[in-house]
């Protein structure tokens, strides 16, 4: 993992219109690597919640021989929660309001996962 | 399994952090090791053994936190393959107290952290105000540590 490339990167998926933050966390452990978030998002939850609900969602996959789970788009009510599996059990994490442009914010969060890899 | 409590009102922030954060094995205690609440042990000499070293743990801790001139000691966790140990410090009206708990791979130390975090804000609000103790005697420390397991395990 190339640490000094975290921010840079998590900054660019924050440039995204409708994305309120992004965090690279530790799928495993629930904890916050890096994160570029707005005021007010609890980083501590979202990175505890993501890493639970990406090990609960991957069983679910394997369960149904889908294979490994790479991308996670939680629609709900006030905005989305995107999840996208990085190399060396990292996610990338982006917190949205529902005006985001799915596409764009995924594509960044690729781009993202490969610069930290 | 059900949690048990010395005094009622440790029972519901127990079971919803047992709830929400998966951990298999909890405890609730003063700093000197004496048990208020537990969840999943099954046996008394288990509590006892848990309570002694994890009061031993968070006096050692809090002894090195002083030596770097640290506020305060707050929490601690142990990552084994197949099991982790959280132990976490806290100030109530009740006075200082310990949380211990024992979690698998089922959740995560991140879960536990963010759950331990509310446990001790609702730790915090259902705690009784209390005058101080004063020192305690090793009778009446016996006696109520046998009234306390027993209760734990009634």
């Amino acid at each position: 993992m190339k640490a000094e490339r975290l921010n840079p990167a998590l900054d660019r998926i924050t440039r995204v219109r409708g994305v309120r933050g992004a965090m690279v966390v530790s799928a495993d452990d629930g904890l916050v690597v890096a994160d570029a978030l707005m005021e007010g998002i609890r980083g501590n939850a979202v990175a505890a919640l993501a890493g639970s609900l990406a090990a609960r969602l991957g069983r679910a996959a394997a369960v149904t021989d889908a294979g490994g789970q790479r991308f996670v788009h939680l629609a709900a009510e006030g905005g989305a929660l995107l999840l996208l599996a990085g190399s060396e059990g990292l996610l990338i994490v982006a917190v949205t309001d529902h005006h985001v442009n799915v596409g764009l914010a995924r594509l960044e969060m690729q781009r993202a996962a490969e610069e930290i890899a | 399994m059900k949690a048990r409590v010395i005094e009622p009102w440790l029972m519901a922030p127990l079971e919803r952090f047992v709830r929400e954060c998966g951990a298999r094995l909890t405890l609730i205690m003063t700093p000197s090791g004496q048990v208020l609440a537990q969840y999943g042990f099954t046996r008394a000499v288990e509590v006892m053994s848990a309570a002694a070293l994890g009061a031993g743990i968070a006096a050692s801790t809090a002894e090195i936190v002083k030596m770097l001139d640290e506020p305060d000691f707050r929490v601690l966790n142990h990552q084994s393959p197949h099991h982790g140990i959280f132990l976490g410090r806290f100030a109530t009206g009740r006075g200082p107290l310990l949380a211990l708990a024992v979690y698998g791979a089922d959740t995560s130390i991140g879960l536990v952290q963010l759950f331990f975090e509310d446990l001790v804000a609702d730790l915090e609000a259902a705690a009784p105000v209390v005058a101080p103790r004063g020192p305690v005697l090793a009778a009446d420390f016996e006696r109520d540590l046998n009234e306390s397991l027993a209760t734990l395990f009634r």
